[in-house]
């Protein structure tokens, strides 16, 4: 999901929620009475009123010990009298932390003892768990936090004065001189009771229409370091975290299905009848993704589909190549397409110094540790599933039209996944859609889980699309920018689905953004955008548009300093006059990491800046060139979030997000021959081993801005960083990553 | 013909396919499901497990190939390494999306198990089978070195 579609038209997001099935008028946070009435009471272990027979075998995770009221103010919290806190989380955990920073948000005004703070993950309902940011429930955009920042704080103040309001009726002194920290109710009288003996006294209490919340100064946990440690460590570190291929049922079956080989084949017929001499296969089945072998273990699965004969039509992909693409897109480039930035000023005609490139930008794919999978269950009328549901509003309404049941009789249960970098965001459901659909083929006979093979899963396509970008800027003699045309080609993301009313004058807003609006101050700047289709389905890859649009910024602006013979950072400086966040960043991160000083010899420093999902991000890389191959030794990264709410996940989250983008920059591509992917494993589709990740230094801007993006605004500076201290000590520009095909990194 | 090992110091037996591969039959068969699938074919180290003490990528070993061995998984760590291990992991919030941490700390735990104060080229080495698509990897050099400062002290 993208941060863009806060700004959706009125209307726009009306027809969405009408498609949804979403009640605009439900407030963001229900009253106690509404809650209840729509959660059904209590005893709400799993998912508020979905409750099922089910949910004790299916051993889910971060239930352990959880309280079980009786103080539920609010759809976001319960305080129990064993005195345990459980928050409920609205978003999906797929490694970016936001389960620990939505519950000390809750934590932070209740005044609870983070030790005695647990965590669930909420049913699918729109109502009760929209991202506020987006009018569905979702995760995505980077916008965990930011949309949920005064959300959860409210659902612990309204809990907090419930408990001090139960306090002051009992102990008869006015609340007004009651104290509370770490879970404990105090009054100079001497009283004292925790928040579990008050809890049922809190519960007759009515919540407060807005309870005050804190300010800054008054913060205990938010902004704090180290004082909220993840609550998903424990049981990620000792192996019971409990992810969708952990899901036991009685009776689960597991599917692999038998995919198209390339992008458009259809099926043409297949013979089940070797598949179903393989011991524990128990159903070969056509679904319309393909054909599903379905058995009583994953290893028999995967025996059936290669004993399956299956035979395919592939003349629609035949033509499908990633070469010939880039032929095209390099011709398309030379032409003008729509318009999505006009010049405010024109640009003069005769420049000193113009540079002129054309960047090509290969496909991507996520390859999450956890390759995809679902679990689907249709019994008593009804369908339950089980996965990282990071889209629940759209996985919902997708499993129930391809279950032909009302949405009413879907439950989703979301677990913690192992990652998703986008994946599993998608609008099209895939996973959970097709797991409903062998379950459905096999008469709702026995709950299945759709397991994707590797293979399978860096073969499905929900590629970060390829983009060729042709940029000619030009300086004058005065080294200032005179003129910036901007040409980029690649799919667009949004159209062909329910994102299209995204799509404004023919412009999707992530194949342009870090363009469109950079930080820099270039008024001159005229761009256009192609959007060709394909078979290929795409998809956001972790920072979207700015994955690509970052990497063309931020080394056309370092090639024009250089053109204009300025220091990189003074050079943008001297852009930044609108932005001054940006250029306090810029200047942390070359403060730290030394810029300008000398450095060993075959070390070389780039940095590169970018804003992305309202976060600032600069990033400087020490790089060093031996025998040919590059090593990037080291990356400062300064980051302005706003309010750091947890420090040390938004260091966390910088770590991994240099990493990730380095991986990429130095191997990821999925390459297209006669419409297969090429790379269907690690050992083609490379990754980023231990050896290689640099020292990281992360430096985080105080701020008292509003919370933003954390989860992928440190990808979009790393790849620029990386290439502009490269052309520094190879004196080349690399503009068709990955390094690999450079020669530059060892294989 | 049965197979028979022992998972976590429990004697099994497996009367399926020979040539499933030991991380089926623990996830499946042994319902253990701390080790994970990740690829198949031996690259990320997901299924990591020990044994007889040496790092074995379950995902790929047909389980009659340990017959009569002692496996270990990420549910049976008990060694005071492990112990180490798995505690510098949750000091230093090591974990993100957590799926490769398994295998993660049963590499770690093996390496410290022969060599308590490993250096840098020593940790590249043992962890190099072990792909972290969140890339947690510098906290990982960071909880070993940790771990391995607790061993000692």
């Amino acid at each position: 999901m993208h941060p863009l579609m806060n700004r959706f038209h009125a209307d726009q997001q009306r027809r969405f929620m009408e498609l949804l099935g979403v009640d605009e008028t439900a407030a963001p946070l229900v009253t106690r009475r509404v809650f209840l009435q729509s959660a059904g009471a209590t005893g709400l272990a799993i998912g508020f009123g979905w409750l099922s027979p089910t949910d004790a075998d299916a051993a889910l995770p971060g239930t352990e010990g959880a309280a079980t009221g009786p103080l539920a103010p609010n759809a976001f919290i319960r305080v129990g009298t064993d005195n345990l806190v459980t928050v409920i989380c609205k978003h999906h955990e797929m490694g970016q932390g936001n389960t620990t920073g939505l519950a000390s948000l809750v934590a932070e005004e209740l005044d609870a003892d983070w030790a005695l703070v647990r965590t669930e993950y909420a049913p699918s309902d729109a109502n009760l768990y929209k991202n506020l940011a987006f009018g569905m429930q979702g995760t995505g955009g980077s916008s965990a936090i930011s949309n949920s920042y005064l959300q959860y704080r409210s659902a612990g103040a309204t809990a907090r004065a419930m408990l001090v309001a139960a306090a002051a009726d009992t102990w008869k002194v006015p609340a007004s001189e009651i104290k509370t920290s770490k879970s404990t109710l105090t009054h100079a009288s001497g009283r004292r009771a925790t928040y579990g003996e008050m809890a049922t006294a809190a519960s007759r209490q009515t919540p407060p229409e807005s309870p005050p919340l804190k300010n800054a100064a008054q913060f205990t946990l938010i902004g704090k370091d180290r004082s909220t440690p993840r609550v998903d460590s424990p049981s990620k570190c000792n192996g019971t975290a409990i992810y969708t291929i952990d899901v036991k049922l009685p009776g689960l079956l597991t599917a692999v299905i038998a995919w198209p080989p390339s992008f458009g084949a259809k099926l043409v017929a297949f013979d089940a009848a070797e598949a179903k001499n393989v011991k524990g296969v128990t159903d070969v089945v056509e679904v319309p993704e393909g054909v599903a072998v379905v058995a009583t273990g994953t290893w028999a699965a995967l025996q059936g589909r290669r004993a399956l004969k299956v035979q395919w039509d592939e003349t629609a992909g035949k033509e499908l190549d990633s070469e010939a693409l880039l032929a095209r897109y390099r011709a398309q480039a030379t032409q003008p397409g729509t318009p999505f930035a006009k010049p405010a000023t024109p640009g003069t005609s005769s420049p000193a110094r113009t540079v002129d490139a054309v960047y090509e930008f290969p496909f991507l794919a996520h390859a999450t540790m956890e390759p995809m999978n679902c679990v689907a269950w249709l019994h008593d009328g009804m369908l339950e599933t089980w996965s990282g549901h990071q889209f629940p509003s759209f996985d919902h309404m997708l499993a129930a039209k391809a279950a032909g049941l009302p949405m009413d009789k879907v439950k989703l249960h979301t677990l913690v996944s192992g990652g998703s970098f986008g994946r599993r965001a998608n609008v099209f459901s895939d996973f959970t859609v097709a797991a409903v659909n062998v379950t459905k083929a096999i008469g709702g006979r026995a709950p299945v889980r759709l397991q994707y093979s590797r293979e399978d899963d860096t073969a499905a396509g929900l590629y970060r699309p390829m983009y060729v970008h042709a940029v000619k800027a030009g300086i004058d003699a005065q080294g200032r920018v005179t003129s910036w045309e901007h040409t980029i080609v690649g799919q667009s993301i949004m159209a062909g689905g329910p994102m299209a009313m995204m799509i404004k004058d023919g412009i999707d807003p992530t194949s342009v953004e870090g363009v469109a609006e950079s930080v820099y101050d270039l008024p001159m700047m005229a761009g256009t955008l192609h959007s060709p289709a394909l078979a290929v389905r795409p998809l956001w890859w972790r920072s979207v548009g700015n994955t690509h649009t970052a990497y063309v910024m931020e080394t056309m602006i370092d090639e024009l300093a250089t053109a204009a013979g300025r220091d990189p950072v003074a050079f943008r400086l001297s852009l930044l006059g609108k932005s001054p966040r940006a250029a306090a960043a810029l200047k942390v991160a070359a403060d730290k990491a030394g810029w300008g000083k000398s450095r060993r010899s075959g070390v070389a420093q780039g940095i590169a800046l970018h804003k992305s999902f309202d976060s600032f991000v600069a990033q400087v890389a020490d790089v060093s060139l031996r025998n040919g191959k590059i090593k990037v030794e080291r990356v400062v990264c300064a980051v302005d979030c706003g309010v750091a709410v947890n420090p040390d996940v938004i260091r966390a989250q910088m770590e991994g997000c240099i990493g990730f983008a380095l991986s990429a920059i130095y191997y990821s591509e999925v390459e297209l021959k006669a419409g297969r992917a090429v790379q269907r494993n690690f050992d083609t589709y490379r990754s980023m081993r231990i050896h290689e990740m640099p020292k990281v230094e992360v430096y985080i801007v105080p701020s008292t801005e509003k919370p933003t993006g954390v989860g992928e605004p440190g990808v979009p500076p790393l790849a620029p960083a990386v290439a502009n201290a490269v052309a520094k000590l190879t004196g080349t520009r690399i503009r068709r990553p990955p390094f690999t095909r450079a020669g530059l990194v060892e294989t | 013909m049965p197979v028979t090992l022992t998972i976590n110091g429990t004697p099994r037996e497996f009367n399926g396919d020979p040539d499933t591969p030991l991380l089926w039959v623990i996830r499946e068969d042994v319902g253990l499901t701390g080790t994970k699938y990740g690829c198949g074919i031996a690259q990320c180290g997901a299924c990591t497990v020990h044994v007889d003490g040496q790092t074995l990528r379950s995902c790929s070993a047909p389980v009659s190939a340990v017959a009569g061995r002692q496996v270990t998984t990420i549910e049976g760590l008990s060694s005071r390494a492990a112990k180490a291990v798995q505690d510098a992991w949750v000091r230093l919030d090591v974990v993100q999306c957590g799926y490769c941490q398994s295998g993660q700390i049963m590499s770690a735990t093996a390496l410290l198990e022969k060599k308590p104060k490993p250096t840098d080229a020593d940790i590249d080495r043992a962890m190099a089978g072990n792909i972290c698509r969140c890339a947690t990897y510098h906290r990982i050099r960071a909880a070993i070195h940790a771990a391995s400062a607790q061993l000692a002290g």
